[in-house]
């Protein structure tokens, strides 16, 4: 495989870098090497030790062992400040902006252009600021705080900061989690021109397609060692999962036949003033209906109105064929209801808490008696659910922040699962998670339904939504564009409705 | 649909310009509100009473609100980096003394003012230590060395006391002399408050002291500094109560052991009050001036019109909660606007 690399030197390199926290091995004799205008995928499952070697990139840890390398000399990168200024620019996961200054101050915070004595000139950080907009071609405001800014804006603000300092790297972890195809595209368009202009590349994603759509060359990482570099040419999807998770891997989407109950969830004309207008749908026993659409549609509104937890103008609710109080969760559970929300880190655990106290949260009304809680019966049911779900720690009494975001998804499943739901909402159910557990997760949603739990799964993951739904309901902008069978199904007619370009009948607007 | 897309696209960023004035708007009514209520306040004062604004009376104004200023300035830094310092109250009472005690035994102004200084500015590196090193949550941490300084303070002053007859005559002048209204103190108060605004608006540093309290996070990752800006907006805050417990010993002439007790309260509701977020990265020190201005006028409003005093704490709790409750609907509205606002940006970008 080293044959085929470049004969230049790297722009920035790592040879066999280790590095431990306390007895974890996050990554052990890691070596990967970033050349001027390729693009590099690094592929792993999670916990395979990405975060670590970007952030080692990027001057946050330090190695124990082995070389940063820059231009193939050795250097020591003692915070994020020098790994900025040998030009390595880094968009992590979560954006990380200040939400109170203006976009423009976010681009040059520490770099502002400055005028006599040392004072920031303010005009010319906003002028610069729309300067780096045109050029990216984007129609944002530099003047409004980030506040409030989607996720793919804020990514291009990220973009913008890195093009700021005319960075010769840049690394991109999962940039696309949280974008819809259009944005993504956007995304890629500006990675590849920076690319052709000689930036260094380095892109992290869940999603294979688009680790071949972007990337020449791929790095797998498996359980913190290096497994593979490989010019991407060549390779097939199936060979990459083989080395990141070490075995084949069961089918992704193992969609079971199912017999269809009665109507188990059922949503008339809900709406909520701006938010989302004259919504029905219904979900049967044995059903898994997917609620795709772009980003702010209104799809995970929706779901947290249907559960209680935002309250709706008009419309109906009715679960079992039992009408639901509007803006009451608890009543909603109690009627057979679960919701596994979309942030499993904001609203989906409580991140200092046990597994065992996370997954006992949803089951107090069984866990007590005469206002006592029952620790041992909590213990019990949290042991069952998280040894069921396969979830991996090495103790229950273990933080839910230190496991990984797959291992964390399914205490959120094992929480809501315990409460024995006749409807389960779930949001984006996969997101930020590796293909391992992404599996498992779809097998467990495909099982629950063949007992007869009607599922309704949010999700901006075209495969998973085409390979596990029945039935697929399309909302843009607030409204049901579409309805379809899974027959009908495919990308072309689900982004159609997503972007509206379709009306709820099927025929072009 | 490709024709009508032109149009969409160009009137987004109009609209957006739009959306941004108001939103502006809002966040400088902030400070604005404040100035608003005081006016008001003082007019109608005016009106019950015509004795309320004579010189003397403005005067007075100005010289009650002056330490309040000075010490809500330092403390407005420290709250904009999302921490807060509760022992400037005994910072100003330690300082004052040591000052008062320096000018007994026949020392110079300028040199007491410059001890006081260095003093508070002394306390306020280690509450910056403690904070930034130890990453110990900052209530906790200037909750000790409230207790701390206090501690000191009492063991070294004991039953001792300065008064005004012990300090240099041109020591007590300074304290309540001025330019026509204006005191020599406030004019003093004024001018760091204006450095310190400066300071905050227009140097690197001083935007990274509100980076780092809007996200402290991002601010590790962006190569903030972070330590060595929450040092410093701790050594300023402390400085600036030095600096007040010396102007303190000017305008009263009378220090003892419990000096400023308590005042770390009034401090921060005047610095809430003003506009500051207690959550870091917003707001300004002249909203922190308004603030302590208003509290501070309150105490001379209610005698003029013959309410009584023992109403003061009560009013201040009322303009505390009055204040974060309209934060927190504004917080709420801005919120709404700008979610309106990237929806529209996004289905005109799709559009």
């Amino acid at each position: 495989m080293t044959e085929s690399e470049p004969e230049t030197t790297p722009v920035l390199a790592l040879e066999g870098v280790s590095k431990s926290f306390g007895a974890v091995r996050a990554l052990r004799g890691v070596s990967l090497r970033l050349y001027a205008g390729e693009a590099h995928a690094l592929a792993g499952e999670n916990g395979a030790g990405k975060s670590t070697l970007i952030k080692t990139l990027a001057g946050v840890h330090r190695p124990d062992t082995g070389q940063v390398l820059l231009d193939g000399e050795p250097v020591q990168f003692n915070g994020p400040a020098d790994a900025r200024d040998a030009g390595v620019a880094v968009i992590y996961q979560e954006p990380t902006l200040f939400p109170d200054l203006s976009i423009a101050e976010n681009i040059f915070m520490g770099r502002q252009p400055r005028r006599s004595m040392g004072r920031v000139d303010h005009r010319s950080v906003r002028g610069a600021a729309d300067a780096l907009f045109a050029r990216l071609g984007v129609a944002l405001d530099a003047d409004q705080p980030a506040r409030g800014l989607s996720i793919a804006d804020q990514q291009l603000v990220e973009i913008a900061k890195a093009l700021s300092f005319d960075a010769r790297v840049l690394i991109m972890d999962e940039p696309t989690a949280a974008l819809t195809g259009s944005e993504v595209a956007r995304l890629f368009g500006v990675v590849r021109a920076l690319r052709e202009q000689g930036t260094a590349v380095l892109f992290i994603s869940h999603r294979l397609e688009e680790i071949f759509d972007l990337c020449e060359r791929v790095t797998t990482l498996r359980d913190g060692g290096w497994v593979s570099s490989e010019p991407v040419a060549g390779l097939t999807e199936d060979d990459l999962v083989r080395r990141m998770v070490g075995r084949d891997l069961a089918e992704l989407y193992p969609k079971q036949d199912t017999e269809l109950g009665e109507v188990a969830l059922d949503v008339r004309r809900l709406t909520r003033e701006g938010v989302f207008t004259d919504v029905s749908f219904q979900v049967r026993r044995g059903e898994i209906v997917s609620l795709a659409g772009l980003v702010g549609a209104g799809r995970s509104e929706v779901a947290r109105a249907v559960f209680g937890v935002d309250r709706f103008d008009g419309g109906e609710v009715e679960v079992l064929g039992r009408r639901l109080k509007p803006g009451a969760p608890s009543l909603a559970m109690h009627a057979g209801l679960a919701l596994v929300p979309e942030d499993r880190r904001a609203q989906g655990l409580v991140m200092d808490m046990s597994i065992e106290r996370n997954i006992g949260l949803t089951g107090f009304a069984e866990t007590t008696r005469a206002g006592l809680m029952n620790r041992g019966a909590e213990r019990s049911r949290s042991l069952d659910w998280a040894v069921r779900l396969q979830v991996k720690y090495s103790r229950i009494a273990d933080v839910v922040g230190t496991l990984s975001g797959g291992n964390q998804q399914k205490v959120v499943l094992a929480k809501w699962l315990a409460t024995n739901p006749q409807v389960l909402i779930v949001d984006e159910p996969t997101r930020g998670i590796d293909v391992g557990t992404k599996a498992e997760v779809h097998r467990l949603l495909s099982s629950l339904a063949a007992e007869g739990v009607a599922v309704l799964m949010i999700s901006s993951d075209l495969p998973e939504v085409l390979g596990m739904a029945d039935r697929i309901l399309v909302m843009h902008e607030g409204r049901l564009t579409a309805e379809l069978t899974r027959g009908e199904a495919t990308e072309e007619t689900v982004m159609a409705a997503a972007t509206g370009r379709v009306n709820r009948e099927g025929k072009a607007a | 649909m490709t024709l009508t897309a032109p149009p969409v696209a160009e009137d987004a960023p109009a609209e957006g310009a739009a959306r941004r004035r108001f939103i502006d708007k809002v966040f400088k009514a902030r400070e604005l509100a404040v100035a608003a209520v005081l006016v008001l306040m003082l007019l109608a004062t005016q009106l019950s009473n015509t004795e309320f604004l004579s010189r003397q009376g403005i005067t007075d104004l100005l010289l009650n609100a002056t330490i309040l200023v000075l010490v809500a300035t330092g403390q407005a830094v420290v709250v904009i980096t999302r921490n807060v310092d509760l022992s400037v109250g005994s910072v100003l009472g330690i300082s004052a003394f040591a000052a008062g005690n320096y000018l007994q035994g026949g020392g110079s102004s300028l040199v007491a003012v410059v001890l006081a200084v260095g003093l508070g500015a002394l306390f306020g590196a280690l509450n910056g230590a403690l904070v930034s090193l130890g990453k110990v949550p900052a209530l906790v941490v200037t909750l000790g060395t409230l207790y701390i300084v206090r501690g000191i303070d009492s063991i070294w002053v004991g039953s001792r006391q300065i008064t005004a007859d012990s300090l240099p005559d041109g020591f007590v002048d300074f304290g309540h002399n001025g330019i026509w209204v204006v005191p020599y103190l406030a004019l003093l108060a004024g001018a760091v408050l204006f450095c310190v605004g400066y300071y905050l608006r227009s140097y690197r540093s001083g935007r990274e002291m509100y980076a780092l309290g809007s996200s402290p996070e991002a601010a590790q990752l962006a190569g903030i500094p972070v330590r060595g800006r929450i040092m410093t907006a701790y050594v300023l805050c402390g400085a600036l109560a030095g600096l007040a417990g010396a102007l303190y010993l000017a305008r009263f002439g009378n220090v003892d052991s419990a000096t400023g007790s308590g005042y770390e309260l009034t401090v921060v509701s005047a610095v809430v009050v003003g506009g500051v977020a207690f959550t870091g990265g917003s707001g300004t020190v002249y909203g922190a001036a308004l603030g302590a201005l208003l509290l501070t006028s309150i105490n001379s409003v209610l005698p003029a019109i013959g309410v009584s005093s023992v109403w003061v704490t009560a009013i201040n709790g009322i303009l505390l909660l009055l204040a974060i409750a309209v934060d927190r609907i504004l917080a709420l509205r801005v919120a709404a606007v700008l979610r309106k606002q990237a929806a529209r940006m996004r289905s005109a970008r799709h559009a």
